[in-house]
C-alpha cells in the first residue's frame, strides 16, 4: 500500500492545499477540535473526533438561497448560491463518512437538492481509520467498521506512517494527485494496529448494543410505549443533540427582510424546538414528550421504514457527550427495547 | 452522603410528606447523570445517585413540577438554593409544594476537563484523596482532582444554603471568590481586543439554545427568539450580528436576576464562556448600584426594577478605563 | 484614525414624546439646524426603548444610536426615565464590554424647552459618529446597502 511518513504529513497537506481548498480536523482549544481550512503549519488534532460533525461541508447550518427585490410592480428574483470550488476534507472518521450515505438518501433522491448535490460533487472525502475508540463509540451497532472507513479514499495510521487506499475513482484521483509524495510501504505493523483496535472494539461498553429489535416495522410497539414520559421528563428542549448529530437533516426555509429586499435562506432546524414544522394552525407536536419521541422514532423506526432498513444513526457518540442532561439514544434504546 | 439522602427520601415518601423526589439518575458511564423524578423506594435504591458528577441544577424543573398536584422533595446544593429563591420570588415556583433538603455543594467534576487531558475510553472515575483514578480502555490514568473541577465550582461564591426545610450535612458561608477576575481582565483590554475575543467566542455558537433552556432565570413561556410573531425569531445565527444579538439580549434579560449558577457555560457544547456576560452585568450592578446577589432573598427589589434619584448617568461607560 | 470626509452616518434618535420630541420640534420652529443624518423615532417614554430596539437599529444600518428623554425628575410617568437610566447604562456597558465603539451610543436628557440643546447634541453626536466611520462591529452584512 502507498504510504507517507507522519513527519512529512505537512508537506502532503501543503501539496493538496496548493491545488484546492483542504479542510482538516484541528484543535480549536484544548480538548475540542473542529474542521479548519488548512493553512501551512496547521496540525491534525489528537482528538478522536470534532465537536461538530462533518455534515457542514455538504449541508451547512445556514445557506443562502435567493434574493428578492421589489421594483415597482416587478419582483426580481436572484439565485445567490455560492459558487462551490473543488475541496478535500481530510481525516473524516468512519461514522461521519457513513452519515454522508444517509444524507445522500435524503437529499439526492428525487427531487434532487441541487445545493447539496453541488457541494457533494465538488468535495472529496478522505477518511481516517480509528485507532483509539472512546467509550461513547457504538458505530459497530450500525455495521460500520472504524478500521476500514468508507469515503472516497481512506487513510490508515500505524503510528509511524499514514497509508492510503482508494475506495472509488474520485479517491484514486486524489491519491494520484499526491503520488509523487507517497512510497510503497509494508503493512505488517498496520495489520497489528488494526488487530489491536478490533480487540478494543469488542471491549467497548456499548459493543453489545444491537438494533435487531428496532426498524421500520416496529411502529406500534414503540410509538405508544409508556417509557417516553420518563425518558423525556428531563429534556430541556434544546437543539444540542440535533445540531451535533451528523445525520440530523431537518431544515427550515426563512425569509429575512434586509431593508432593501428579502434574503431567503435555509438553516438547520431541530425537532426539539417548539416552532419546528409550525403551520398555520400551530405546532403539530405540542409537548416535549412528542418532540422527543419524534427524534428517536425518526432515527430508529421511520428512517429505516423508508430506506430499506438503514438506521438514521451512525454511532458517533456526540449526543452522548454533549447533551446537557445526558439523555441520549443509548438510554432510549435500552429503556424502550421490547425483545 | 448518597445513602443518607436516599434514606431520608424514603422516609419522607413513606410518611406522606412528599409524593415525589427530584434528584439525579445514574447513567451508562461514570459521568452521564440525568436529572430525574423518583416516586418509589425501589427507584431510589436502584437509580438515585449523588457523587462528583451530579452538577446539574434541578431548581428549574420545579417550575414544571410544582404546577402538578402533590408535594415534591428537592435536594438542593447551595448554588441551587439561590436559583430556587429567585424562582420563588418571581412566583414561578410554588414554595408550598416543595420540601427542600439542603445538601453540601461541590466542587463537582467536569468530564470535558478529564477528556481534555487526552484521557479517553473512560470506564470509571474514582476520587482517592483528591487524586482521580481513572479506569480506561487503555489502562489506568491519574490526575489531580482540582484540575478537573467545573469552572463554576472553581469560582464558587457561596457554600451557604439560602432556602431549605432541613439540612443534611453542615451549612457553609458566603465565600470570597475570584469570579470577576476574567471580567476585569477583559475590561482592561482595548475595545479591539475585546471585540476580537468575543467574536472568537460567539462565532462558535450553533444556537442550540442549551444555555437558555437550562437557565433557571430563563423561564418565559415563549421566548422572543422562538416566536415568529416577534419579528426577530431565528433558529440559526445567519449572520455574526445574530450571534451577538442573541447573547446580548439573553444576558440583558437575566441581568439582576441571574444568580451566577454557571449552568449556561457548563452545558455549552462549544465551550463559550457565557457566564462572563452575566458576570459583567453582576459586576456593573455591584459597582454602580450597590452589592446585590440575586436569589439571596425573596423580598428585595431587583436592581433593574428599582432606582434612586442620584443614580449615575450612562456617560460613566464612556468615561472609564481604556477604549 | 482616517476620517472619510464623504461618509454620512445614519443616526437613530429615540425621542420621548413629552420632552425630547417636543424639544426637536422647538429647534425646528426656532429654525435651528441639525444634521439630516438624524432619524427620529418617537416613543411614549424613553423607558419604552427595549435593548432590542437599539440592536435592531444597528442591524438595519444605523451607525449611532442616541436616546433622548425628559430630565430625571421630569418624567411624564413619574419614574420612567429613572429605569431607563439604569437599563441603558448597563446595556451600553455591555456593548462596550463586547468591544463595540462606545461613542456610537449616547443618552441625553432634553426637555421640551431645550430646542437649542437638541440641535447642539445632535450636531455633536453626528460629528463623533462620523469620526468613528461606518458601523462594522455590530452590523448585519445582509443589510448593507450594495
Amino acid at each position: 500500500m502507498l504510504k507517507i511518513s507522519k513527519s512529512r504529513l505537512g508537506e502532503l497537506f501543503d501539496a493538496v492545499a496548493a491545488k484546492q481548498t483542504l479542510y482538516i480536523p484541528a484543535d480549536r482549544e484544548v480538548g475540542a477540535a473542529e474542521y479548519k481550512k488548512y493553512e501551512s503549519g496547521m496540525e491534525l488534532t489528537k482528538e478522536l473526533n470534532t465537536v461538530r460533525s462533518a455534515k457542514d461541508f455538504f449541508f451547512p447550518q445556514t445557506e443562502n438561497l435567493a434574493d428578492f427585490r421589489l421594483e415597482g410592480k416587478n419582483i426580481e428574483i436572484k439565485d445567490i448560491r455560492e459558487e462551490c470550488e473543488d475541496f478535500v476534507v481530510f481525516g473524516v472518521r468512519a461514522c461521519d463518512a457513513r452519515s454522508f450515505t444517509i444524507l445522500d438518501k435524503v437529499f439526492l433522491c428525487e427531487p434532487v437538492d441541487s445545493f447539496y448535490k453541488n457541494r457533494r460533487d465538488h468535495g472529496t472525502v478522505v477518511t481516517m481509520a480509528c485507532t483509539r475508540p472512546a467509550e461513547t463509540c457504538f458505530c459497530q451497532t450500525f455495521g460500520i467498521d472504524p478500521t476500514a472507513p468508507e469515503g472516497d479514499a481512506a487513510c490508515f495510521d500505524d503510528g509511524e506512517s499514514i497509508f492510503f487506499k482508494a475506495n472509488n475513482e474520485k479517491g484514486q484521483a486524489f491519491i494520484d494527485s499526491i503520488a509523487s509524495l507517497l512510497e510503497e510501504g509494508d503493512t505488517a505493523k498496520l495489520d497489528e494496529v488494526q488487530a489491536k483496535t478490533k480487540a478494543i472494539m469488542e471491549k467497548l461498553p456499548l459493543a453489545k448494543l444491537s438494533t435487531e429489535n428496532f426498524g421500520g416495522d416496529k411502529l406500534s410497539e414503540y410509538f405508544n410505549s409508556d417509557k417516553w414520559g420518563e425518558l423525556s421528563e428531563a429534556c430541556l428542549g434544546c437543539g444540542t443533540c440535533t445540531f451535533v448529530c451528523p445525520t440530523c437533516q431537518c431544515y427550515d426555509i426563512k425569509d429575512f427582510n434586509t431593508g432593501h429586499g428579502i434574503r431567503r435562506f435555509r438553516c438547520w432546524d431541530s425537532c426539539m424546538y417548539s416552532d419546528f414544522t409550525k403551520m398555520a394552525h400551530g405546532n403539530p407536536r405540542l409537548t416535549q414528550l412528542e418532540r422527543f419521541r419524534q427524534r428517536f422514532m425518526h432515527k430508529l423506526v421511520y428512517f429505516p421504514a423508508n430506506n430499506n432498513g438503514e438506521f438514521g444513526c451512525v454511532g458517533c457518540g456526540r449526543c452522548l457527550s454533549k447533551c446537557p442532561i445526558s439523555m441520549n439514544i443509548i438510554k432510549v434504546m435500552k429503556a424502550l427495547e421490547v425483545k | 452522603m448518597q445513602e443518607a439522602m436516599i434514606k431520608r427520601a424514603k422516609e419522607l415518601l413513606a410518611d406522606g410528606t412528599v409524593d415525589r423526589v427530584i434528584g439525579w439518575k445514574r447513567g451508562e458511564f461514570a459521568y452521564d447523570i440525568t436529572p430525574a423524578v423518583f416516586t418509589s423506594a425501589e427507584e431510589l435504591d436502584s437509580d438515585f445517585v449523588f457523587d462528583d458528577f451530579t452538577a446539574a441544577n434541578v431548581s428549574k424543573y420545579l417550575v414544571k413540577e410544582t404546577a402538578k398536584d402533590g408535594k415534591i422533595l428537592a435536594f438542593l446544593k447551595p448554588c441551587d438554593t439561590y436559583s430556587f429563591n429567585q424562582l420563588v420570588k418571581e412566583h414561578r415556583i410554588d414554595r408550598e409544594k416543595v420540601y427542600v433538603i439542603g445538601i453540601p455543594g461541590g466542587p463537582k467534576l467536569d468530564i470535558e476537563k478529564i477528556k481534555a487531558k487526552g484521557i479517553t475510553g473512560i470506564l470509571g472515575v474514582k476520587n482517592e484523596d483528591y487524586t482521580l483514578k481513572i479506569e480506561t480502555l487503555y489502562g489506568e490514568e491519574t490526575m489531580p482532582f482540582y484540575e478537573a473541577v467545573l469552572d463554576k465550582c472553581a469560582a464558587c461564591k457561596s457554600k451557604k444554603h439560602v432556602a431549605y426545610d432541613e439540612l443534611i450535612g453542615e451549612d457553609g458561608d458566603v465565600l470570597e471568590s475570584n469570579r470577576f477576575d476574567m471580567v476585569e481582565k477583559l475590561e482592561n483590554m482595548t475595545a479591539q481586543e475585546r471585540f476580537d475575543f468575543w467574536r472568537g467566542q460567539l462565532s462558535k455558537c450553533i444556537r442550540c439554545n442549551a444555555c437558555r433552556n437550562v437557565c433557571p432565570a430563563c423561564t418565559c413561556e415563549n421566548c422572543v427568539f422562538d416566536n415568529p410573531k416577534s419579528g426577530i425569531d431565528n433558529k440559526a445565527p445567519a449572520d455574526s450580528f445574530e450571534e451577538n444579538m442573541f447573547h446580548i439580549i439573553r444576558a440583558f434579560h437575566v441581568a439582576g436576576r441571574c444568580t451566577d449558577c454557571g449552568e449556561c457555560s457548563r452545558v455549552c457544547p462549544q465551550n463559550i464562556p457565557l457566564h462572563l456576560l452575566n458576570r459583567k452585568f453582576i459586576k456593573d450592578i455591584n459597582e454602580l448600584y450597590g452589592e446585590y446577589q440575586a436569589g439571596a432573598d425573596t423580598t428585595s427589589r431587583a436592581p433593574l426594577t428599582d432606582y434612586t434619584k442620584d443614580d449615575c448617568e450612562p456617560s460613566v461607560v464612556h468615561e472609564r478605563g481604556v477604549e | 484614525m482616517q476620517v472619510n470626509e464623504n461618509f454620512e452616518p445614519v443616526i437613530v434618535a429615540f425621542c420621548c414624546n413629552w420632552c425630547s420630541y417636543a424639544g426637536a420640534d422647538l429647534s425646528g420652529t426656532n429654525r435651528l439646524n441639525y444634521p439630516t443624518n438624524v432619524k427620529i423615532i418617537r416613543v411614549p417614554c424613553s423607558c419604552r426603548v427595549n435593548p432590542m430596539f437599539i440592536l435592531r437599529a444597528f442591524q438595519k444600518g444605523a451607525d449611532g444610536v442616541i436616546i433622548c428623554g425628559c430630565h430625571p425628575g421630569d418624567c411624564h410617568y413619574t419614574s420612567g426615565n429613572y429605569f431607563t437610566r439604569r437599563r441603558i447604562t448597563l446595556l451600553y456597558s455591555m456593548l462596550d464590554f463586547l468591544g463595540i465603539e462606545r461613542n456610537r451610543t449616547r443618552l441625553e436628557w432634553v426637555s421640551a424647552a431645550e430646542g437649542a440643546k437638541f440641535a447642539a447634541t445632535m450636531e455633536q453626536f453626528t460629528a463623533d459618529v462620523k469620526a468613528l466611520g461606518p458601523n462594522r462591529r455590530l452590523e448585519d452584512l445582509r443589510c448593507r446597502k450594495q
